[in-house]
């Protein structure tokens, strides 16, 4: 009797072919079994392969659009990837994403007869500084209490939501329009038109300044890991701890500093949320868009390489930006979802291929006892 | 089926049946030979030791018969028949059991739950009542004292392993192995065992008991088969042995005296002072007592001792690595800051530590970046890191040191054990250390890797280093050490002089027999 046996190891050097040519498998294994399941759901799917890429990327105003849709994505994938390259699992970056936008309103609030160029550093100074804070407080328990930052940066998401809610809806807070109307249908203050953040054209394309920053975010965090002390720190206690101490660095310093980092980048995100797109403190809407956990995606996408996740952010927004347009009667926003995420799944399971090496043996199973002598 | 014709056996006569036989095994891994040409019989109803020193093949010799690894030469006779033993279920099903030093049990089940585990004869829905019932009896017939219906989470570790050896025992085992079964035990849990033990093999089974503790040996066993280098070196009645006569066997008689180092004229004023240093081990308790040591520059001071008296302690506690509780640490007259490697590193302590491959380098990372581990601040501009300076000092230090690898930018991991220790020497004798802390520098390693470390060692004392080497093989300290220290439960037994002293008078230090009437603890 043989049994075919699969043995699932990690190799020991990533192929570089791979990393290519396993994330397009993964996008063609995706389309094939979506494909399967739009025939069954009765839509042609050459005929909405096209409308999908065609409203991501080709149609008016569609880059533009799947722009707007990537940039909070490309902040709150570059704060996870910051962190989980040192194998720190922040989970916060929607609260801190929140809190970013909380700093950034109030100081173009409080800032409001300043010229633009001092409102957008101010802006992005004063969600850089809440965010960081906010990612302080797992950072700080983990270094010095050995607290499992998963568990405290994820519930601190839904602490940082509710003071969200208590500054829109349950109080007359600096943030909420306290006119008439805001009153009785509560919402936050209107920033000023100052306060609202450039747009770079070129052609027909949009580009948000929101974008540009994350771009120079995605390269300062490059330098910071590639050619400083710091990034060096940080890449030998993600890989050994033990052999961090050993070299005499101060890991619980370097905890809380990425932590920081993680928090000041999804900070960023919130400003940019404000000065870009929304310019109210929205409470509702900024919760209803879950940045903070698609960004983990984007980070796992891109390996937490930091120029690979704001191209990550771009295809997701696309892909985001491609689901709003396609829904209609007869496109349920059900079945986008479900191709949304047969994508990422088959994109993630891939990794597994470029990680591992998978064999099957046939090998047969030898008699149990008393093989006969063979002299 | 006939059973085949047994081959002629050179093995001592045991009392009674053979239970088990292992004749002429053979087991190579890649640069090293665990076991060469072993046998050994256990009787039924006997309790038999495998006693030798860490890397002696106790534990290969054992995994083989639990069919973990196959042997490349070499069979296996189980009540009389050859076996083959392809996997751990062939030998569970041919009445071999194990009791692993790890424990494998599952923490929120509870005892009985745990010992019917893996059973295949079990019912879907499980009977409660009679198993716990059954694991009474189990447990009162062997004499081990524990509730079936306790969690695992909630017992001591003595009681946990109690729960294993009845896992084996209701699991069909006839001869039950113990891998270090004391090593986690205190001294009460352990008499406790011995008496368990016994019970066991009155009533035929056989018990083979993994250790390197010689009282241990004197105390539970009939015989003992002692392994020295991956060889079985004799089969002895423990009747007629001493822990002298043990000692002897286990370490051997053939050390080179041709080949010990001589350097008694460079011996310099003294660099590394440990004063009275108390630590805390990981598990509780104080696995340093009060130690006392010096090293001069140029001079060797080995620590021997069986392992897991301390010596890992010590290291870590000289290096910064450990917190102390008490005592200090100073170099060259001035103390240590307590548990900061960095303050030793500043202060010219080098470490080559124990575990190479996670503590002494990261192994993800580039061979240079291994080597700009500890060097990394000063190759720096600002913030900036010269990673051309890097490359360059790791291209010359891998040339300088024959490391066998494509370039200073393949991952450390994927180095072999002696070109990793390599990589370590060179970064911390490229430091210019005042202070060398080896320890089991050579663990693992193949005899040529065995000698460049040695080779290193050695420059190093002539260039004025303190050396502390810490090391289980008991050759190494002898053939290196202008002085030895030997280490028992924390403390220091005893200091010899490695010219005059005998292999006899070491090994009754380090099994904690002091002066000369000897007698253990029995």
């Amino acid at each position: 009797m043989s049994l075919p046996e699969i043995r699932i190891e990690k190799r020991l050097k990533q192929r570089r072919w791979l990393m290519i040519a396993v994330p397009l498998g993964s996008l063609i294994v995706a389309h094939i079994a979506i494909a399967i399941l739009l025939v069954a759901t009765g839509h042609p799917p050459i005929a909405t392969f096209r409308r999908l890429f065609d409203a991501a990327y080709i149609a008016d105003g569609a880059l533009t659009n799947s722009l707007i849709a990537a940039t909070p994505l490309a902040f709150t994938g570059l704060a996870a990837a910051v962190a989980f390259r040192m194998k720190l699992f922040n989970i916060g970056a929607e609260g801190q994403l929140y809190f970013g936008a909380i700093g950034a309103s109030g100081i173009a609030i409080l800032l409001a007869g300043q010229s633009t160029p001092v409102l957008i550093a101010a802006m992005i100074i004063g969600g850089a500084t809440l965010g960081a804070a906010w990612g302080a407080i797992p950072g700080l328990l983990r270094a010095f209490l050995r607290t499992n930052e998963i568990i405290t940066s994820l519930m601190l998401n839904y602490v940082a939501a509710l003071v969200l809610n208590y500054l829109i809806f349950d109080s007359l807070s600096y943030w909420r329009d306290t006119s008439a109307t805001g009153l009785v249908f509560p919402q936050g203050k209107t920033l000023v038109d100052a306060a609202t953040w450039p747009v770079l054209t070129i052609g027909s394309v949009a580009i948000p300044f929101g974008f540009l920053v994350a771009v120079a975010v995605a390269f300062v965090v490059w330098v910071l890991y590639t050619r400083t002390r710091f990034g060096f720190e940080t890449q030998v206690i993600g890989d050994s701890p033990r052999a961090a101490r050993y070299a005499g660095m101060r890991t619980r310093r370097k905890i809380v500093a990425i932590m920081c980092l993680s928090g000041a980048i999804a900070g960023i995100g919130g400003a940019s949320q404000m000065g870009d797109f929304r310019h109210v403190l929205d409470a509702r809407g900024l919760q209803q868009a879950n940045y903070g956990y698609t960004g983990i995606v984007v980070a796992a996408l891109a390996r937490y390489n930091p120029f690979a996740v704001v191209f990550a952010a771009f295809l997701l927004g696309g892909l985001q930006n491609a689901g709003y347009t396609l829904q209609s009667a007869e496109f349920p926003s059900g079945l986008v979802g479900v191709m949304q995420g047969m994508i990422l799944f088959a994109m993630l399971g891939g990794e597994l291929l470029v990680q591992y090496r998978v064999s099957i043996h046939r090998r047969a199973r030898q008699a149990r006892t008393e093989t006969g002598t063979a002299s | 089926m006939s059973s085949p014709e047994p081959h002629a056996s050179a093995a001592p006569p045991a009392p009674g049946t053979i239970a088990v036989a292992m004749r002429g095994i053979t087991k190579r891994f890649p640069g090293v030979l665990a076991n060469d040409d072993v046998s050994f019989e256990v009787a039924a109803g006997e309790v038999h030791a495998l006693l030798g020193e860490n890397g002696a093949g106790k534990t290969t010799l054992m995994n083989i018969l639990t069919g973990l690894y196959r042997p490349d030469e070499g069979e296996i006779e189980v009540g009389g028949k050859v076996v083959e033993l392809a996997s751990p279920r062939d030998a569970i099903a041919a009445g071999i059991g194990m009791v692993h030093q790890h424990f494998r049990l599952v923490d929120t089940l509870t005892v009985s739950e745990n010992v019917v585990l893996g059973s295949r004869t079990e019912p879907f829905l499980l009977n409660r009542a009679a198993r716990t019932r059954e694991v009474e009896l189990i447990s009162e017939a062997l004499h081990m004292p524990v509730d079936p219906d306790a969690k695992i989470w909630q017992l001591s570790v003595g009681e946990q392993q109690r729960v294993e050896i009845m896992k084996a025992v209701r699991s069909g085992s006839q001869v039950l192995i113990l891998d270090e079964p004391t090593a986690v035990l205190t001294p009460q849990e352990a008499r406790q065992l011995f008496r368990t033990i016994r019970v066991m093999a009155a009533e035929g089974h056989s018990v083979i008991v993994i250790t390197h503790k010689l009282h241990e040996v004197l105390e539970v066993s009939d015989r003992v088969t002692v392994l020295r280098g991956g060889r079985s070196i004799a089969t002895v009645g423990t009747a007629g042995a001493t822990p002298e006569s043990l000692a002897a066997l286990m370490v051997g008689r053939d050390i080179d005296v041709a080949r010990r180092r001589e350097s008694e004229s460079t011996i310099g004023d003294v660099v590394l002072t440990v004063e009275g240093i108390t630590a805390a081990g990981d598990r509780g308790g104080d696995a340093l007592k009060s130690v006392s040591l010096s090293v001069r520059a140029g001079e060797v001071l080995g620590i021997a001792g069986v392992a897991g008296n301390g010596q890992r302690e010590l290291a870590e506690a000289v290096t910064g690595m450990r917190a102390l509780s008490a005592g200090t640490v100073s170099v060259a007259g001035e103390p240590l800051k307590t548990g900061d490697p960095r303050a030793a590193i500043t202060a010219g302590i080098a470490h080559v530590p124990e575990d190479r491959m996670h503590t002494g380098v990261a192994p993800s990372l580039s061979i240079a970046s291994n080597i700009a581990l500890k060097s990394y601040r000063t190759e720096a501009v600002g913030p900036f890191l010269r990673l051309g300076l890097i490359r360059k000092r790791a291209q010359e230090m891998i040339e300088r040191y024959d490391v066998k690898t494509p370039g200073p930018e393949t991952a450390a991991r994927s180095l072999s054990g002696g070109n990793l220790q390599k990589v370590v020497l060179a970064r911390e004798f490229s430091s210019e250390p005042r202070v060398l802390v080896a320890a089991a520098p050579t663990r693992g390693l193949d005899v040529g890797a065995i000698e460049t470390v040695h080779g290193y060692l050695r420059q190093a004392a002539d260039n004025r280093v303190a050396v502390l080497l810490i090391s289980e093989d008991l050759d190494e300290v002898m053939m290196l050490s202008d002085r030895i220290v030997v280490m028992y439960e924390g403390a220091v037994a005893g200091e010899v002089d490695p010219r005059t002293a005998t292999v006899e008078e070491i090994g009754l230090l380090m099994a904690g027999v002091t002066g000369t009437a000897a007698g253990g603890e029995t």
